[in-house]
């Protein structure tokens, strides 16, 4: 049955359908809905809701919760998500799997609560120290704030790792009509927890390896694990790629926007296909970069000084000139904005082909 | 009668793997108080029997390798979050006994919020917080426990008030707090202190077995390696230095047991329940989008805060959920978000929604004079502009546009209800498009648990607002957006 629910709101019954029993969370716009929601709704589903001193204190107790084996998470924007880089590092080195929502907002600092992308760099290419990621999802629905929060669990769990469901303020407040799973893939065991059991009494969950060979040889097996993600989690979508001269790449919130966009202008005559990143870690750079052998060339649209374009053109290596239309601050091109972009490329590349 | 035991507890390891060539010692210093407190908690856990649902949360400090030592479940947390990461794992596994074991640096400066909200918040967990008045690990730093006058690396010259500040009683601290169960302070000095310590250890424990909340034991111990004094000059030094300024007390000893988390005392369900959500009725009556008969919404719909703008286009999304639609519903963002309005935006469709964003919308409803300011040139050609006339007096000309003014307030007034205009304003459009069907927006309400009383208010500022404009009709009804 459908139900209208608010995205945030939609974050806190995925997670539960995914069997999630512990939140830990401090208050932040535009975020705050999940928790609020998860605290009226963990309770009553067999789970606890711990309002957290911070986002230190937050992604501290999510370390311990995943540490005793149970479905853990968080949520927060930008700024509670920077308290909590260091956790997600710790986490990373532990092997610990556990869900952080960001819901982002504009920056750097305080900044406003306006729909922004800022973060990408830090979500996607592991933002706390040393050697790790965290695989990425964004959805760019409703559904899909459900969807992917409880496939985030699934991934996590598989690669005892965290993840990452990166949104934005339009994602998290804004409504549409959702279908919330009634069963979920099982969890797995986990052996390798601490369940305060002698079966488990042996485990040890730690971070640190003094040994430098040893150490090393976590990194590589973390490595292990980022290439395995790049073969078989990958995630993406694409809307009009059967012929197409353009193509625009963006996610979350812009691919909404973008579509309608590519709606726009293929009623104009123009051929322009969209792929959506769903995955932005591991990034669907293979997919792109064969598209981009078929394009003349490609729009980047993001809410950000320029970040997923980085990895847009590494995808590409050159075979494509790759374009960016950005804005910041909470600033948002219009679809008809975007249709103006695409005709002055269009004027220049594809005018070119003859 | 008394015996001296040589044995180790059974909850160390038989062997010390951390310092490679030996595998009898540990590798604190000569003089250091670790040892002596990892017997006392290694032997209090052997004898209450609960090596299996020990948990350690280790810190950052001299005491970082006790996971070498302690043959119960260990975790090793980074620096000062012990307390953080145990309140996941106890609230996670409530039949856990689940400890942490901190320095003073860890726990006194790095990790000093981390341990006032888990006292605060009684988590039924042990705290063990051994007090050097020094960080030890990293070479003899100033600590915030370090006594005044005191040389260490980094206060060169000797800990003033001044420029430091005075040393942190933490006990103390944690006192002025209602959460915690159990504080004691003891000192690892002579036979009879270490007995003392023993006592508090074991009750530390003993408590969180029998579910009596929050404990936490502060031990005195010396530092000889970073204090630059020998390891039997020390205890004295602990006595002189530090007990002057770290009275041995207990500061609180009560039974917290009827605070505990709910969810600690009934612990936590491992089956899915997932809550049902809220009944949907299915609309029997179709409005013009579903009936085909208009081209889909797009509205914006933009007043004051408090006027009801957002609730007006909530009741249109959720009426159109019930007719089997498409539908987004997003309130203002971005730009939008300053300059005295409230707005949202609402799609309705048969197909799938592209974007929720609305830059040009074909109906625009506004509540007052800034929002049509602000909205009306984005109004489609041959859209609708549904104004509430009572406050919105000044309408530009706008050509192919049609206009409807609606005298919201004096109407709600009329009613004896001058919180209905948003609703008055809803019927008055819902009358002009007939886009979603009375029922559905009705049915909402009664999904979402409406009281019958305010149900039927509703009901009455609907039909008022229909009757205002009773005969108008869509000039344009298959606009697109």
């Amino acid at each position: 049955m459908r139900q209208l629910l608010k995205g945030n709101h939609a974050v806190v019954r995925g997670a539960i359908a995914a069997g999630c029993k512990a939140y830990f969370g401090y208050p932040i716009t535009p975020a705050s809905e999940i928790a609020e929601s998860a605290s009226m709704l963990f309770p009553e589903s067999g789970g606890v809701f711990i309002p957290a001193e911070s986002e230190i204190g937050s992604i501290q107790m999510l370390f311990g919760a995943a540490s005793a084996g149970v479905r853990a998470m968080t949520a927060s924007s930008g700024p509670g998500i920077s308290l909590m880089q260091e956790g997600i590092s710790y986490m990373a080195g532990a092997e610990l799997p556990g869900l952080i929502v960001n819901i982002m907002r504009a920056g750097p600092g305080l900044g406003n609560l306006g729909v922004e992308q800022g973060d990408y760099f830090q979500a996607v290419k592991g933002g706390g120290h040393g050697n790790y990621r965290t695989p990425v999802f964004a959805p760019n629905s409703v559904q899909e704030m459900c969807d992917l929060t409880m496939h985030a669990f699934d991934v996590a769990d598989r690669y005892r790792n965290p993840v990452v469901v990166m949104a934005d303020g339009a994602l998290g407040q804004m409504m549409e009509p959702v279908e919330i799973p009634q069963t979920a893939p099982e969890e797995p065991d986990k052996p390798w927890a601490i369940r305060g059991d002698a079966a488990t009494r042996k485990n040890l969950i730690t971070s640190i390896f003094l040994e430098h060979h040893v150490q090393e040889a976590l990194i590589t097996k973390l490595e292990d694990k980022y290439r395995e993600m790049e073969e078989k989690e990958v995630k993406w979508e694409e809307f009009q790629t059967e012929d197409f001269d353009i193509i625009i790449i963006a996610y979350g919130i812009c691919s909404r926007i973008a579509r309608e966009a590519v709606e726009m202008a293929r009623a104009e005559g123009m051929r322009i296909g969209l792929l959506r990143p769903i995955s932005l870690f591991p990034f669907p750079s293979k997919r792109i970069r064969q598209l981009a052998g078929k394009a003349y060339s490609i729009l980047v649209f993001e809410l950000s000084s320029g970040k997923m374009v980085e990895d847009v053109r590494l995808a590409v290596n050159g075979i494509t000139p790759v374009e960016l239309l950005r804005r910041t601050g909470g600033m948002m091109p219009t679809s008809e904005e975007i249709v103006t972009v695409l005709k002055t490329m269009e004027r220049e590349c594809v005018g070119n082909k003859a | 009668m008394w015996e001296i035991k040589h044995s180790k507890p059974a909850t160390f390891y038989d062997r010390f793997e951390r310092k490679s060539g030996d595998t009898e010692i540990t590798h604190y210093c000569p003089g250091c108080g670790h040892g002596v407190l990892h017997k006392l908690v290694a032997e209090a856990i052997d004898d209450f029997g609960i090596q299996d649902r020990a948990i350690l949360v280790g810190c950052v400090g001299c005491s970082i390798f006790m996971y070498y030592y302690m043959d119960v479940g260990n975790i090793s947390s980074s620096h000062g979050r012990a307390p953080a990461v145990a309140t996941g794992v106890k609230r996670a596994r409530p039949e856990a006994i689940v400890f942490c074991y901190q320095g003073d640096g860890d726990l006194a400066a790095i990790g000093g919020n981390e341990i006032l909200h888990a006292a605060n918040r009684g988590e039924p967990i042990t705290v063990f917080f051994v007090n050097n008045g020094i960080y030890g690990m990293t070479g003899g730093q100033m600590a915030p426990t370090t006594p005044l006058g005191q040389k260490t690396t980094t206060s060169p010259r000797g800990r003033t008030a001044q420029v430091e500040g005075p040393p942190i009683r933490m006990c103390e601290l944690l006192s002025t707090l209602d959460g915690p169960a159990y504080i004691e302070r003891v000192a690892l000095t002579d036979a009879k202190h270490h007995m003392r310590a023993r006592k508090a250890v074991r009750k530390a424990l003993k408590n969180q077995m029998e579910g009596r909340g929050f404990s936490f034991i502060e031990v005195l111990s010396a530092c000889p390696s970073n204090w630059k004094v020998s390891p039997k000059d020390a205890i004295q030094w602990v006595e002189k230095n530090m007990v002057p300024i770290f009275p041995l007390q207990v500061f609180r000893d009560e039974d917290k047991h009827g605070a505990t988390p709910l969810c600690l005392r009934h612990g936590t369900s491992p089956e899915r329940k997932i809550p049902a959500g809220p009944k949907i009725q299915e609309s029997a009556v179709r409005g013009a989008i579903a009936g085909g008969e208009l081209g889909e919404v797009s509205m914006k719909l933009a007043g004051f805060g408090g006027q009801g703008v957002l609730f007006s286009g909530l009741a249109l999304a959720e009426a159109a959920l019930r007719e089997g639609l498409q539908v987004s519903w997003i309130p203002s963002y971005g730009p939008e978000m300053r300059g005295g309005t409230a707005n949202c935006h609402v799609r309705i469709s048969k197909s799938p929604i592209a974007s929720p964003l609305i830059n040009r919308p074909s109906s625009l409803m506004v509540f007052n004079q800034p929002s049509l300011e602000k909205f009306a040139d984005q109004v489609l050609p041959g859209g609708l502009l549904l104004a509430n006339s009572s406050m919105v007096t000044d309408i530009p000309d706008l050509p192919d546009i049609q206009i409807v003014r609606v005298p919201a307030y004096e109407a709600a007034r009329d009613l004896g209800n001058v919180k209905a205009a948003n609703m008055i304003m809803l019927g008055a459009y819902l009358e002009i498009t007939r886009a979603v069907a009375q029922e559905a927006i009705l049915a909402a309400f009664t999904d979402n648990g409406m009281r019958p009383n305010l149900l039927k208010a509703n009901v009455a500022a609907l039909e008022a607002g229909r009757r205002i404009v009773s005969g108008t009709r869509l000039q344009n009804p298959q606009l697109r957006l």
